[in-house]
């Protein structure tokens, strides 16, 4: 139960940082992306201040022997620079200069009631969707065999 | 467009920086919201109740900010078709690539990790050469 309420805290704390930021406006992701148009850098003291915050913390968090309420700490699963990373990041990047939404703002925009944000958000949820059925290997057919 | 506005977007991002902490500190996991959300439409583990309320807690914020914060809401957007066209190159993307701004940008570089550098770098440079293309084909917002 306590492990489900700092969950739901975090996804509010992390909801409450994007629109404070001003990152659930999309005109002010694209104004980041504009580099050779109208620029406004708020995108960078947005990762600024994210960074800042969450590596200090990660200093003594990681040091801890497990997290607070039981478990052990998720790690990244790999370190390679590989094909898969570079061309969906790029297929990302190409969609975030499109619609000027990324996922959490897309997901907070779309509760929101906003219409453009709940059609991204839908066409997102289908683009995992379509990624996990053709490229994701069945997790349950592996351990089958 | 849009004007600069350091402070807030400093003080927003650190609270992201927080609740991502906070999300490790209490439960051992990474804040990345496309992996949350992949978890919660087909989970990798068993039990899928954490994402679900990371999820939840998103989705309240918003409804929240419609009540109290409505000024922080999209107002002008490109159109639907385009939304729906960037929504499947995010989903797509971000799992074929294991991360968006949240899991890559933030928690990856809070991570010194070199592998997540490279991806902010390529969604980065993605988006500022979309947005140029977009603009000299006479789109935009």
């Amino acid at each position: 139960m306590k492990s489900k309420l700092t969950a739901l805290l975090a996804g509010l704390l992390f909801g409450g940082g994007l629109l404070i930021s001003g990152m659930t406006n999309p005109a002010k992701v694209i104004g980041f992306l504009d580099v050779f148009g109208r620029w406004d850098p708020s995108l960078a003291f947005v990762m600024i201040g994210a960074i800042g915050v969450h590596f200090l913390a990660l200093r003594w968090i990681l040091a801890l022997p497990r997290p607070l309420l039981g478990g052990a700490f998720q790690r990244p699963e790999r370190s390679a620079i590989d094909a898969p990373l570079i061309v969906g990041a790029a297929l990302f990047g190409v969609g975030w200069g499109l619609g000027g939404v990324c996922p959490g703002p897309g997901i907070v925009d779309a509760a929101s009631g906003s219409g453009y944000a709940i059609v991204f958000t839908v066409a997102m949820v289908l683009g995992i969707v379509a990624q996990q059925r053709l490229l994701a290997p069945p997790a349950r057919e592996l351990t089958r065999a | 467009m849009t004007t600069f506005t350091p402070i807030s977007a400093l003080l927003g991002g650190a609270l992201i920086g927080l609740a991502a902490s906070l999300y490790m500190l209490f439960n051992g996991k990474i804040a990345g919201v496309s992996g949350i959300l992949a978890d919660v439409v087909k989970p990798r583990e068993s039990d899928r109740s954490l994402p679900l309320y990371f999820l939840g807690g998103l989705l309240l914020s918003g409804v929240i900010a419609r009540l109290v914060f409505p000024s922080a809401l999209p107002s002008i957007t490109p159109s639907l078709a385009v939304g729906g066209v960037a929504g499947l190159l995010v989903g797509f993307g971000t799992r074929l690539g294991s991360g968006c701004t949240s899991g890559h940008g933030v928690c990856g570089l809070s991570r010194l990790s070199t592998r997540s550098l490279a991806a902010t770098l390529t969604f980065m440079g993605a988006g500022v050469a979309t947005v140029g293309v977009v603009r000299a084909l006479g789109g935009g917002l």
